[in-house]
């Protein structure tokens, strides 16, 4: 138990570190904040005005999509962050102290929800200038944003491994790139994925990245009434079946960074 | 009195690099260490294994009886590090460094920052003390990172080159502090390559070289190792070099060397300033007209540079750039053609 306590209070102080540094950089944060922007204003006029589901406002529709996909891509900020820790001296310091070796990433996941946070009031403020609403209760509208960050979180431990086993900075964003862009486009993202080809169309449905978007849409009340249905277990269940998801990438991916970290820690 | 590190046989290899090559250390409580050698020889690597930060292929170590390859987390509660290269954060203010690393050591909130005052004070940063490290120079940054190493008032303390990069102002003031922290009890383990520094520091002096220890002793003892004081009297006249050399014979315990193209006589003796006195006397009653003269003990760069014998040459390419190599004084090169 002490042991979980340390983690997490180490966690804390390094957490702190990370975000003194947003505070010094301050350019990082707008670049956070704008991209979101950029992202709703693109895809609801763009994809907003040339693709049509009858009987459904593709605006509202796309929103959660919209969140989903920034919120994944935002967990890249810790790939980029790990592997930059590695290179800086300040690393040799946390080795030599009799601190627990999970704290250096707790803390980097950890500060790195500020940035998805900040990222997701940015989306939902631009979304409602440009004619998005949510329909359900305030309690349903917050499971949807914690639905969002609690999946942004685990997906930050799979960066966070990815992270560490990249050489250098600069490979961080391909790597990562090979690994979001199938899950974000491969799903209930942008378009329904009931008709694609069979072998994506069963990919699409159990992705839980489709689970997500579809979780989102329904604790907002944008899943309108003449969308097609899947029959898929993952896509009548999307909280559940997302939230077993990120049970699953914690518990595989703690584990695996921490002992990534001490590998890579002591070449 | 016990030994608080010991090592033995410590084997480190990178590729066809042997970094560590059977490498043996003893430090007993309370004394200081210095660890000398040649760029590369492998002083760093001893280092990062004593201090967990690296594993070792082959040996063993313990700091105060504990195994650093088996509990690394009980010796880090033990240890204080200053690499030989900053572990500072750039983003981080000096305050904020000292008291993350305070916070890390589990320190309370209150005692850890006033800790990192009192270190700031110490080490001269105070003015900066509230600055982003960005904007430290390097000797400042160097400063830090000796503070923070010193956080948690810890019992055993690795030093790897830790002057390195100073000005002669802060040298001694860290000379001073890591005087004080040996008084206080504090078990110190150091690398330089200021052989001036580990004279004036070091109770013991292991040299190492291809990650071997060549050489143990107290400084005194490696210097007699060398040989022990000489004179050295530089004539005007070649004509009158035998006679000069029967004046230095004359108090000389030893051979007497002569080196014709210098018109350089060497002579070992055992009472430095009487003999040289006699020694003037004679040269002076033969009217010889003398250059130079001199009274010469052997430093710990003799010592370096012959057991290293390579070592000058090794060392410069790799360190062109930072400065570290201590160019060769006129002892040195004396001492060197005395060696041969
Ligand atoms: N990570 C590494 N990968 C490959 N070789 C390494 C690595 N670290 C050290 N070495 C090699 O091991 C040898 C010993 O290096 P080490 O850093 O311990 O030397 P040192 O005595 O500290 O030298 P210096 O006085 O220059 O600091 C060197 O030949 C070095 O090139
Ligand atoms: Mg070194």
């Amino acid at each position: 138990m002490s042991s979980i306590t340390h983690a997490l209070g180490d966690g804390a102080v390094v957490a702190k570190r990370n975000l003194i540094k947003i505070k010094r950089v301050p350019e990082i944060l707008i670049w956070t904040l704008l991209s979101p922007i950029m992202f709703v204003l693109m895809f609801a006029y763009v994809f907003g005005s040339s693709i049509e589901i009858p009987g459904v406002d593709y605006r509202e529709f796309l929103m959660a999509g919209i969140f989903t996909q920034t919120v994944i891509f935002g967990s890249t900020f810790t790939g980029v962050g790990m592997a930059e820790d590695m290179t800086k001296g300040v690393i040799d310091r946390f080795r030599s102290l009799p601190m627990t070796r999970s704290s250096v990433l707790i803390g980097r996941t950890a500060s790195d929800i500020l940035y998805n946070l900040i990222s997701i009031v940015m989306m939902t403020l631009t979304g409602l200038v440009v004619g998005w609403r949510i329909h359900t209760s305030v309690p349903e509208a917050l499971g949807g944003f914690l639905l969002l960050l609690v999946f942004a979180y685990s997906f930050s431990w799979i960066m966070a491994y990815i992270g560490l086993l990249v050489p250098s900075v600069e490979v961080i964003n391909n790597a990562s790139f090979m690994v979001i862009f199938p899950l974000t486009f491969i799903a209930d993202t942008f378009v329904p994925s009931q008709n694609l080809p069979t072998v994506l169309r069963v990919f699409a449905e159990w992705n839980p990245v489709s689970a997500l978007a579809r979780g989102v849409r329904q604790l907002f009340g944008n899943l309108p009434e003449g969308l097609p249905v899947s029959q898929a277990w993952s896509l009548q269940h999307p909280v559940l079946y997302t939230l077993i998801w990120v049970v699953v990438i914690l518990a595989i991916f703690i584990p695996l960074s921490t002992r990534q970290y001490k590998r890579a820690a002591s070449r | 009195m016990g030994n608080i590190i010991e090592a033995s046989g410590l084997t480190k290899r990178y590729g066809d690099v042997v970094a560590l090559d059977g490498l043996d250390l003893t430090v007993p409580e309370g004394t200081v260490l210095g660890l000398l050698g040649p760029n590369g020889a492998g002083k760093t690597t001893a280092v990062r294994v004593l201090t967990t930060l690296l594993q070792p292929d082959g040996g063993t170590a313990t700091v105060a009886g504990i195994d650093v390859i088996d509990d690394p987390e009980e010796v880090r509660k033990l240890i204080g590090l200053s690499g030989q290269y900053a572990a500072v954060d750039e983003y981080l203010t000096g305050y904020e460094n000292l008291d993350m690393v305070g916070r890390l050591y589990r320190m309370g909130k209150r005692p850890s920052q006033v800790r990192a005052r009192e270190l700031l004070e110490q080490f001269d940063l105070s003015d900066a003390g509230d600055r982003p490290v960005k904007t430290y120079s390097g000797g400042m940054r160097r400063r830090l990172d000796l503070a923070a190493a010193l956080v948690a008032k810890p019992k055993v303390l690795f030093l790897d080159e830790p002057t390195t990069g100073l000005d002669p102002g802060s040298r001694t003031t860290m000379w001073d502090v890591i005087r004080g922290l040996v008084r206080g009890g504090t078990t110190l383990l150091m690398t330089t390559q200021y052989l001036e520094e580990a004279d004036r520091l070091a109770d013991d002096i292991v040299v190492i070289d291809r990650g071997k220890a060549i050489a143990r002793g107290r400084s005194d003892e490696l210097k007699a190792q060398v040989g022990g004081e000489r004179i050295e009297v530089v004539v005007a006249a070649e004509a009158d070099m035998p006679v000069a050399r029967e004046a230095l014979a004359a108090v000389a315990v030893g051979e007497v060397l002569v080196d014709d193209h210098n018109r350089k006589v060497t002579a070992p003796v055992t009472d430095g300033p009487s003999s040289l006195m006699a020694a003037l006397r004679r040269l002076d009653e033969e009217r010889i007209a003398v250059l130079d003269v001199g009274l010469r003990r052997p430093t710990l760069d003799d010592v370096f540079l012959t057991l290293t014998g390579h070592a000058a040459e090794r060392a410069a390419p790799d360190t062109a750039d930072d400065g570290k190599t201590k160019p060769k004084t006129q002892t040195t090169q004396n001492a060197k053609e005395l060696v041969r």
